[in-house]
């Protein structure tokens, strides 16, 4: 029943025999380590495990490790490069941008690609950008002045 | 060298190094050697009679390591702990960790599985072949206490489980002597708290017995003791450790089922188990909030001054207690009078079973809801009256001369200054100029409503007799031989950021860099004691515990220097993290050079009272609460064809007393005040007649999201609390406690031209657009 998939994640290349029924968030939470993208529910609202596939964010637990053979995947733990945060993460400390900490890797990455496609978004943008992504401390609102430091940096 | 104060810093966090790059480790990250996974059968019905469970195909399944029912754990583990009994005749049903018998609500579990492997597990679940005889469901709170109703708890007789009087004699009398008694209901819909984590448990026996616990909880240390209780295992063989924990919010401020029965899997198989709750199962398992009927009578003067209010409080428990469920709607009764001098006040609670999940603590926890009726009541009376709903506050809140202020339920309130709050909420939105534009805008057929709330709770929960559960904290403050400080901290925060404002208060009275101090918390093996992280006690009652314990340190300080540096006690002045002789600076040692010298202890001398190293653990447990307050005001626009309100602006005025990081209370402000403003428009728990949850994923149950949200405009005015020495008073709840009222105020003043005089929350496009066809059809009489 098992078939193999092969993935590159954060530049690293893995090839694992899963199930069809085989999420890509367990494959990169239980099979790889990775355990910095999270999983927030089973019905594709919070976006907890939102993850860079082939350049663009999808949620993890919404995809097949199947669907992914051959994919380029980027995580939160992809992210910051020599040592140094990605602007993104360093505006987050910076504005308080997160309090329990749970939704901010898929949040992060979210935001990555919404300011990829957008890099100086309004307010109104970035709310909407972020309606993917489930926070349940914030209010928000301190992450959308993160994401507005990020455009700026 | 002076060093900056760090009380009252907006430092970045300590936590968030590790957060943002996805380092943290939470309970689903843990892994050990030939771990298996739990998963539970659970019920789909909300009440109903086993007939039988049979396990035989779960447990044929390849890869299923263990399959059990309560018939199997039934001399393993006592029935479920409950540390609270506000009522001496309270009903006591006693619920084990799976279902006996009966199952009565939506989820109940009734049969564990253990199997290597997450997938496997969930199949097995799935072939636990269970027979059930459906009963009558009982989902209605008042209908739940009338006769001829289904029983829960068929041996105890009634769904009552208990009533509970509150505030003053002789309240007829009282509303009697004014010029009107006004009468109002309101029901403060049941919740679901949803921190962005889910449970989760991983249970690990160790070899020499016992067991190590990871479980995403408020309440380590309190797990602990109940899960030795309850397994009969001596406490220093279970230790508990909440790792890095997603939110919280109350709903993990609770020991439950799954815990024990996790536990059971790893002891019975003698393998670590993991159980993840998944968030769908998150929507049954685990506690609900709110769920009250209240019924008030306000009685007015025609001026504006309120003379007494009754109230009458129905609480939807659910079907069984949690930990702290009795003690969540006394708290409403307790709190009923709000920052109001209201001379008379009395209420009645009737506390009820229904067919659906425990409610229990949920942010603000029996507040909300009293300030939610006080809040609805003012504003509906003032409409009655032909007054401003900034009048009739104006007139009834307890003027800042009156403190201590005893309410009528026999509350003593701290300090404050409701009038000031109210003047600078009302100035930030130009409250004048909205009223001008309301009245403009009606003209153009554009319905803009402003709503307010003036508030007061109650925080910093103690003493521990007078509120019935351990009410105190732990503090540890350890310098090392160089100099560095190690904090230990029994409130295991889970999103507040005590790494960060602990090691500011330590950094701060001892006079040593921020950066030199690391906090540690939620380890039951590393932190001697501890309460947890609720109630918006943890910077209060811990905090305080820190300042006891760095005043030993520096009282022990100046001892050990005195020695040093040949000079009487008294006259060792501890400044800036060092110690000099008075009026002679140059004669100094610095923090760290004297806990060198604790820990050598070669120039200490013997026979001086004075034992080697250097650190101090106190515990704090409050004499007295503390009262946050303040004024919020939100403006609305209602779209009268779709129902559909749109927040244009939300002006919050809070005081909490000093202020540790600006930052931080700024960010529990914005996250209280949404899941506020979550209640108002957004959140319920809904369920069919036949107690099926109906909005039990978190695609039916509408959590608030970033657009539809507004700019949150804060100021804060300073009004220290003389119950501790840091002058605290709390903030984790403050926004959320205020912010439902002041948004359906708002809502319902801009339907106000309509004749709308309520609508029950939450004030989604669907129950406006109905509240709005009811009043064209005639159904609701305009005020």
């Amino acid at each position: 029943m098992k078939s193999p998939v092969s993935v590159t994640v954060n530049g690293k290349t893995t090839t694992a025999n899963v199930e069809p029924r085989f999420l890509l968030v367990h494959l990169l939470r239980d099979v790889l380590g990775l355990t910095g993208t999270h999983i927030g529910c089973d019905t594709s609202q919070c976006g907890a495990c939102t993850v860079f596939v082939n350049g663009r964010s999808a949620k993890s637990c919404t995809m097949l490790a199947v669907q992914a053979d051959g994919a380029e995947i980027t995580t939160i733990e992809g992210l910051a490069s020599d040592g140094k945060f990605d602007p993104v993460q360093e505006e987050f400390w910076n504005e308080h941008g997160l309090q329990c900490g749970f939704c901010t890797p898929g949040m992060i990455m979210s935001v990555k690609d919404l300011l990829n496609r957008n890099p100086d978004p309004s307010e109104e943008e970035i709310r909407h950008g972020i309606d993917g992504n489930m926070c349940r401390c914030t209010g928000y609102q301190n992450i959308v002045k993160a994401v507005q430091a990020a455009a700026k940096a | 060298m002076a060093v900056s104060r760090m009380i009252g810093a907006s430092v970045r966090r300590k936590e968030d190094p590790r957060l943002i790059t996805g380092a943290g480790t939470y309970v689903d990250d843990i892994r050990r050697v030939d771990m298996a996974y739990l998963e539970f059968a659970r019920s789909p019905y909300a009440h109903a009679r086993i007939i039988s469970i049979d396990v035989t195909a779960a447990r044929a399944l390849e890869g299923v390591i263990d399959v059990f029912i309560f018939e199997d754990i039934k001399d393993s583990a006592g029935p479920l702990p409950v540390d609270a009994a506000p009522a001496e005749d309270m009903l006591k049903p006693q619920r084990f960790a799976l279902a006996s018998g009966k199952v009565r609500t939506l989820g109940d579990p009734v049969a564990a599985v253990v199997a290597d492997d997450r997938y496997v597990a969930r199949d097995a679940a799935e072939l636990v072949d269970v027979v059930y005889e459906p009963l009558a469901a009982v989902v209605d709170v008042e209908a739940a206490t009338e006769e001829g109703s289904p029983l829960i708890w068929e041996d105890l007789g009634t769904n009552v489980a208990f009533r509970t009087l509150a505030g003053t004699d002789g309240i007829d009398d009282a509303l009697a002597k004014a010029d009107n008694v006004f009468s109002f209901r309101y029901v403060n819909q049941r919740l679901i708290p949803n921190p962005m984590e889910t449970r989760g448990v991983v249970v690990e026996p160790e070899a020499g017995g016992g067991f190590t616990m990871w479980s995403s909880t408020q309440i380590p240390h309190m797990l602990k003791d109940r899960l030795a209780e309850g397994l009969g295992i001596p406490a220093n063989q279970v230790r508990v450790i909440a790792p890095e924990v997603g939110g919280g919010f109350g709903c993990k401020l609770n020991v439950y089922a799954e815990e024990f029965v996790t536990a059971l899997a790893a002891l019975r198989n003698n393998v670590p188990v993991k159980w993840i709750e998944d968030r769908s199962e998150g929507f049954l398992a685990t506690t609900h909030g709110r769920g009250q009927v209240n019924y008030i009578d306000v009685g007015v003067n025609d001026d504006g001054k309120v003379l007494a209010l009754k109230t009458k409080i129905f609480a939807d428990l659910g079907a069984y207690y949690q930990i702290l469920t009795p003690a969540v709607p006394t708290l409403s009764q307790a709190m009923m009078t709000g920052p109001y001098d209201i001379p008379d006040g009395h209420s009645e609670l009737i506390a009820v079973f229904t067919n659906k999940s425990p409610t229990d603590a949920y942010r603000g926890a029996g507040r909300p809801e009293a300030t939610y009726f006080v809040e609805r009541a003012l504003d509906q009376t003032a409409r009655k009256l032909d007054m401003d709903p900034s009048e009739i506050r104006r007139i009834n809140l307890i003027r800042a001369d009156k403190y201590p202020y005893v309410t009528p339920t026999g509350v003593e309130y701290d300090s404050a200054e409701h009038g000031t709050a109210l003047d600078m909420a009302m100035e930030m939105i130009e409250y004048k100029d909205f009223r001008a534009t309301q009245a403009a805008s009606l003209n153009e057929g554009r319905y803009l409503g402003i709503g307010m709330s003036s508030y007061t709770e109650i925080c910093g929960f103690g003493p521990s007799d007078d509120v019935g559960i351990a009410c105190w904290e732990s503090g540890t403050v350890k310098v090392d031989r160089s100099g560095k400080v190690t904090v230990l901290t029994g409130a295991s925060p889970h999103g507040q950021g005590q790494e960060t404002s602990f090691a500011q208060i330590v950094a701060d009275d001892l006079g040593v860099p921020f950066d030199d101090v690391i906090v540690l918390h939620g380890d039951t093996s590393i932190i001697p004691y501890g309460v947890g992280t609720f109630g918006s006690r943890a910077t209060v009652v811990g905090g305080t515990a820190l300042r006891m314990s760095t005043d030993k340190l520096k009282e022990k300080a100046r001892l050990i220097a005195s020695h040093l540096l040949e000079a009487a006690p008294g006259d060792i002045v501890y400044e800036d993290g060092a110690v000099h002789v008075r009026g002679a600076p140059s004669q100094r040692k610095t923090i760290a050079e004297i806990a060198s010298e604790a820990h050598e202890f070669q120039n200490v001398p013997r026979g001086a009272g004075i034992e080697p190293g250097f650190e101090a653990t106190s515990l704090f447990d409050p004499d007295k609460y503390t009262f946050p307050f303040g004024t919020h005001i939100a403006t609305v626009e209602v779209d009268v064809e779709t129902g559909k309100v749109r927040l244009t602006r939300y002006v919050a005025v809070d005081d909490c007393g000093k202020v540790i990081n600006p930052m931080l209370v700024d960010g529990q402000r914005h996250g209280g005040i949404v899941q506020g403003i979550g209640q108002a428009l957004f959140e319920a728990a809904v369920y069919d007649e036949n107690g099926q949850l109906l909005s039990g994923t978190l695609m039916d149950y509408a959590i608030p999201i970033a657009s539809e949200l507004v700019w949150m405009e804060t100021d804060r005015t300073e009004t220290p609390t003389p119950n501790n020495p840091l002058g605290i008073k709390g903030i984790g709840e403050a926004g959320t406690i205020a912010a439902a009222p002041a948004i359906v105020n708002a809502v319902v003043d801009a339907l106000k031209p309509l004749g709308i005089d309520d609508i029950n929350m939450p004030l989604s496009p669907q129950n406006v657009w109905h509240a709005i066809q009811a009043v064209a059809n005639g159904a609701q009489e305009p005020s």
